[in-house]
């Protein structure tokens, strides 16, 4: 993938202490941003993006030719207002698409690191994206917000940087991934290595890719944005193209046909070694035990104003588990409000067109920022 | 906005902290924080009414107070505000001390079930009362405990709970209640508010 031309880079020079104890220096952060900074700087909105996502949160994604992830909610007059607000994206490290991760060549083989990639964590990836503060010359972010892993990064950035954002808004997310969340991630991974184009993760210089064994990750993962009961309305038992079961093993039903297609476009635009690296980065979150167990003291230094946001069909983050996040912001009594949006599009509904949660983000935004 | 909340918003002074349980779509809220500087939030059960919240750009937390208010800490508010919702929940004296135990004190408001027109509708029609302050038939009210101001005020002596002030409201009239004049207020007035500690 040649993609350097639409890709804008930061180099950080400053060294970074990893989780894992290593330390790098000089590795690339590539970010896309909307909108403009205004001249009292106080304007800028920091976007975390989830799992599979990039810099390119609105419009025309340049690499993929598809609209950005994010596209229902940024942009001009949308929730997050690009008229108003200066919108910053980073890739995250360990990610495809340009900041530094395992398809980087490695220094001290010539090839690409693969699996000698160092194990990164949320927190490793809101340290590095840090560095866009400095180089736009922001004091303190207008906002920062982001769903599932976004906001994961959302909370371990207001817990590192305490007095950098005015606002916080984690969504669809959790303080600590469940079980149940790390065993679908290893299913995820499982399904890569058993890819024999996996290679031990040295496949880009064998040239081979596991699009096998990364559309099967997709294809599960896949299943757990979705609600049941969005999928039986989506698909039902509705058969693929035929009038009747075909007694084989093709796609008879739409939703494997959908699945099968949902997979095989992600493998166009996705690194399995990223696939591996970033669903271990989202395992490992663990905000409260950073703090010795009490989740409240991530927080306690903070006196930024949070909303945050589940949706009633989320069963991959439900409820419980932000409202968690309420109850610790409440017990040390911190500005925090809070909102369960009616939806049956299961996780995927902070990435829909979901008018309840783009209200509800606009207001809440707009409000505070009248209140500046 | 309605006169209890006027009543409501004169008992609490400038610059407190103030907890709104029930607080609808955050009318009493925003008056509290544009003209006290209240540092206000709000507990709302109806995801409408947070949205409705949200828009007039408060701080509120869609939830249940009878699940919910277990998260705040011990007197984290100066006051905390029960706008006739005490008769709608399972558990009222559990309420009562959730927001004693949250708030260092507590406004309380019931509509008064002792409200003469509310007895002379049982008395005349024989049919579940239906007044201004009690609009639902019997069959789709939330409201499961009802109490009259008497009843109230028993209540707190009982659990040694402090009436600190108690009003009346009938219409536009705004008067206080006290031991000797109880049995009168309890007649003529169709909500009375108070004004608690422990």
């Amino acid at each position: 993938m040649n993609t350097e031309n639409n890709i804008k880079t930061l180099i950080v020079k400053k060294p970074l202490k990893l989780d894992c104890g290593k330390t790098i220096n000089e590795f690339p952060i590539a970010y896309e941003t909307y909108g403009s900074l205004n001249k009292k700087k106080d304007n800028a909105i920091l976007v975390f993006h989830a799992l599979t996502g990039d810099q390119f949160v609105t419009g025309l994604n340049p690499i993929t030719k598809k609209e950005g992830w994010w596209s229902y909610a940024v942009g001009p007059d949308k929730a997050i207002d690009t008229k108003k607000y200066f919108v910053i994206c980073a890739n995250v490290m360990g990610g495809c698409m340009g900041s530094f991760g395992p398809s980087h060549e490695d220094p001290n083989t010539g090839t690409a690191f693969g699996t000698n990639f160092p194990v990164i964590t949320i927190n490793d990836m809101v340290n590095a994206q840090y560095n866009l503060l400095d180089h736009f010359g922001i004091d303190k972010l207008f906002s920062i917000a982001g769903g599932s892993m976004g906001g994961m990064q959302v909370l371990q950035f207001i817990s590192n940087f305490p007095d950098k954002a005015k606002t916080v808004i984690p969504i669809a997310c959790t303080s600590s991934h469940s079980a149940q969340n790390i065993a679908f991630n290893e299913l995820g991974r499982q399904a890569i290595a058993a890819d024999s184009n996996w290679k031990g993760g040295d496949y880009s210089s064998e040239d081979t890719i596991p699009n096998k064994g990364l559309a099967v990750a997709r294809m599960a993962a896949h299943i757990t944005y979705l609600s049941k009961k969005g999928l039986q309305e989506k698909f039902g038992r509705k058969l693929q193209e035929r009038e009747d079961l075909k007694f084989g093993f093709d796609a008879d039903f739409q939703i494997e046909s959908y699945l099968r297609y949902q997979g095989s476009v992600f493998v166009d635009r996705f690194d399995a070694n990223s696939y591996l690296y970033i669903t271990r980065a989202m395992d490992y979150f663990d905000l409260a035990k950073q703090y010795k167990g009490n989740l409240s003291d991530a927080f306690r230094a903070t006196r930024a104003k949070f909303f945050i946001i589940s949706f009633t069909s989320d069963w991959l983050y439900p409820t419980q588990e932000n409202k968690d996040i309420v109850i610790a912001l409440n017990s040390i009594g911190a500005d925090v409000g809070f909102v369960e949006i009616e939806s049956d599009k299961g996780h995927d509904s902070f990435l829909l067109d979901v008018p309840d949660f783009l209200s509800a983000l606009k207001n809440f935004l707009d409000k505070s920022y009248t209140e500046n | 906005m309605k006169n209890e909340f006027q009543v409501i918003a004169e008992l609490i002074e400038k610059n407190k902290k103030v907890l709104d349980v029930g607080c609808g779509d955050g009318i009493l809220m925003e008056f509290l924080k544009n003209n006290k500087n209240i540092n206000i939030r709000g507990l709302e059960i109806s995801k409408s009414k947070v949205q409705d919240c949200i828009a007039k750009g408060l701080t509120v937390i869609e939830g249940n107070a009878e699940k919910d208010l277990k998260q705040f800490p011990d007197k984290s508010f100066e006051y905390v505000v029960l706008s006739q919702t005490l008769q709608a929940f399972l558990n009222p004296e559990q309420v009562i001390n959730e927001l004693l135990r949250v708030g260092k004190k507590a406004i309380v408001t019931i509509p008064n079930f002792g409200y003469w027109r509310v007895r002379l509708h049982l008395l005349i029609k024989g049919t579940m009362p239906i007044t201004k302050t009690l609009p639902d038939e019997w069959y789709n009210t939330p409201n499961i405990h009802m109490c009259s101001i008497k009843d109230f005020f028993y209540f707190a002596k009982s659990r040694n709970i402090k009436i600190f002030k108690s009003l009346a409201i009938n219409n536009q009239n705004v008067s206080i209640i006290n031991d000797s004049n109880l049995t009168i207020k309890n007649f003529f007035a169709d909500l009375g508010i108070f004004l608690i500690e422990k």
